[in-house]
């Protein structure tokens, strides 16, 4: 067990946002949240980096409490983050980026590490236009960006919020065949999606959310077998 | 023509010390969404340290060297100590705070040092004059010039050339964001703010010789700094040296060509700027 989330509280101010969520995490997963629009998914990534810190509860990061830490301590830990609206620092060139994720090597894993050149033989439009500012970039080539700019961290267990929403059809595809080959080799990921149809040929694990609660969990065959699940909480 | 020359060299002098100031102003705005008020304190206490240090030692150069270094710890106390305490309050109590820092450093001015302008006397080859484009220059002015581009130009090679300085700018753009990838964010603020309030302190000290040490002097560069960097955008260290540059020589212009008015201009060239682009010479949109 890669992450373990108990009991999670966590507020917006006044607003009770997540309600005691579990989550279990396996090493080397990739697991899709699931869930409509404003239950809480978001804020689940966004509490165990510490972005929106959790009032209550308990984030166990391969046996270390994240709850109460600093998104840097967080990150420094083994941990990578990819926002939503793909947040690329727009004035910074493409290299500039990446080396914004550069952290002292993580020693625990045995996979090759990130570097700029690894990262741009896997992401070769990116190497392209490696001295191009970050805002000139399509909206396919910035969410590229945003994921590489972890992996300059050698990061464990990736966050990925919403990675394909506002792209093309294909961009998305190609998006998602990308965080396919990242999980292939090693990298425990838990990513947020709308669109559970195209998760499903990925992600081996699956999560849904209501109301700031976890209200499933199972494999892809048991979301797909759940019709009445997905008709109460997916469909519209 | 020899006045012409007189008048724009003294816009490059000006604009030096304005840009030495407002490039900490507006990094630190960037990064922090915090308008420093107290900023031009610093410049003050640079001053004021200066004229004191003088006093002390007799050496101009020793002051221009530890007076920038008593502001850096300044600058990093205030930080460590008081803004990152209120920082969770929000925008609005790191202003209040800053104010209220500028209200206690310019009565605590008045109490050590008393309301009568002091003069800082400079010796030697900078107390000289030269010969440049046919007229008589002091080369204390062209020093302060000098000061501040050499500056400017270290400050350029820190932000574009160095990993610290691709943190700052991601940090200036989105530090929330900076901070989750694993950089020790309040650090960095602290870092920006204190040499931010070194710089200020240097040109308080450099500003010493030009014009007087007094009370007012914190007052008179403030308002001129928030127009720069209003002016060339709020977070851009280009916009503030463009910006410093235009503002330094339309006050020197100005009080040639427009004596009657010529303190109203640089609030026109801000009022034309804001209603043209909004987001200042280089700056972003929101």
């Amino acid at each position: 067990m890669i992450l373990e989330i108990k009991d999670l509280h966590t507020y917006y101010g006044a607003s009770h946002i997540l309600q005691s969520v579990d989550l279990v995490l396996d090493q080397g997963e990739l697991v899709c949240l699931l869930g409509r629009n404003g239950v809480g998914k978001s804020t689940t990534l966004k509490s165990i980096i510490g972005l929106v810190p959790p009032r209550k509860g308990s984030v166990l990061f391969n046996g270390i409490q994240l709850a109460g830490l600093d998104p840097y301590r967080i990150a420094r830990l083994g941990v990578g983050f990819v926002p939503e609206e793909r947040r690329i620092f727009k004035g910074l060139t493409v290299l500039e980026n990446l080396q914004i994720g550069i952290k002292k090597a993580h020693s625990q894993t045995d996979r090759e590490p990130w570097n700029a050149e690894t990262i741009f033989e896997m992401f070769t439009k990116l190497g392209e236009r490696s001295l191009q500012k970050g805002g000139h970039l399509s909206g396919g080539e910035q969410q590229m960006l945003t994921v590489a700019r972890t992996l300059m961290g050698n990061p464990e267990l990736i966050l990925v919020d919403e990675p394909t929403e506002g792209l093309a059809p294909l961009v998305a595809d190609s998006v998602l065949k990308m965080l396919g080959t990242i999980s292939d080799s090693g990298v425990t990921i838990l990513m947020v999606e709308q669109n559970y149809k195209a998760a499903l040929k990925l992600a081996r694990g699956f999560y849904i959310m209501s109301k700031g609660q976890m209200v499933f969990h199972g494999t892809g065959e048991e979301l797909v077998a759940a019709e009445k699940i997905r008709q109460k909480y997916l469909e519209v | 023509m020899s006045d012409i020359a007189i008048f724009f060299l003294h816009g490059l002098a000006y604009a030096g010390l304005l840009f030495l100031v407002s490039s900490g102003l507006t990094l630190v705005f960037g990064m922090m969404s915090v308008l420093n008020f107290a900023h031009a304190s610093f410049y003050m206490l640079g001053a004021y340290f200066a004229y004191w240090l003088l006093q002390i030692t007799g050496n101009f150069w020793l002051a221009l060297l530890i007076s920038p270094l008593m502001l850096l710890v300044i600058g990093a106390l205030v930080e460590r100590f008081l803004l990152r305490k209120v920082h969770v309050l929000g925008h609005v109590h790191e202003l209040l705070l800053t104010f209220g820092l500028a209200y206690i450093i310019d009565e605590a001015v008045k109490l050590i040092w008393g309301t009568n302008p002091h003069a800082i006397i400079i010796s030697g080859f900078l107390a000289h004059t030269v010969n440049i484009m046919g007229v008589t220059y002091p080369v204390y002015r062209l020093f302060v010039f000098g000061v501040s581009m050499a500056l400017g130009l270290f400050m350029w090679l820190i932000l574009f050339k160095t990993r610290i300085g691709i943190i700052v700018r991601a940090a200036v753009e989105d530090s929330p964001m900076v901070g989750s990838l694993g950089i020790n964010v309040p650090l960095v603020f602290m870092g920006v703010f204190s040499v931010g309030a070194a710089l200020s302190g240097l040109a308080g000290v450099t500003a010493g010789p030009l014009l007087s040490v007094d009370p007012g002097m914190a007052g008179a560069i403030l308002v001129d700094a928030f127009v720069v960097i209003v002016v060339g955008g709020m977070g851009s260290l280009g916009g503030a040296v463009l910006a410093s540059f235009i503002i330094g020589e339309l006050q020197s212009f100005g009080v040639l060509l427009f004596p009657d008015f010529s303190l109203a201009l640089i609030y026109m060239l801000m009022a034309v700027v804001l209603v043209i682009r909004p987001e200042g010479l280089f700056g972003e949109k929101q």
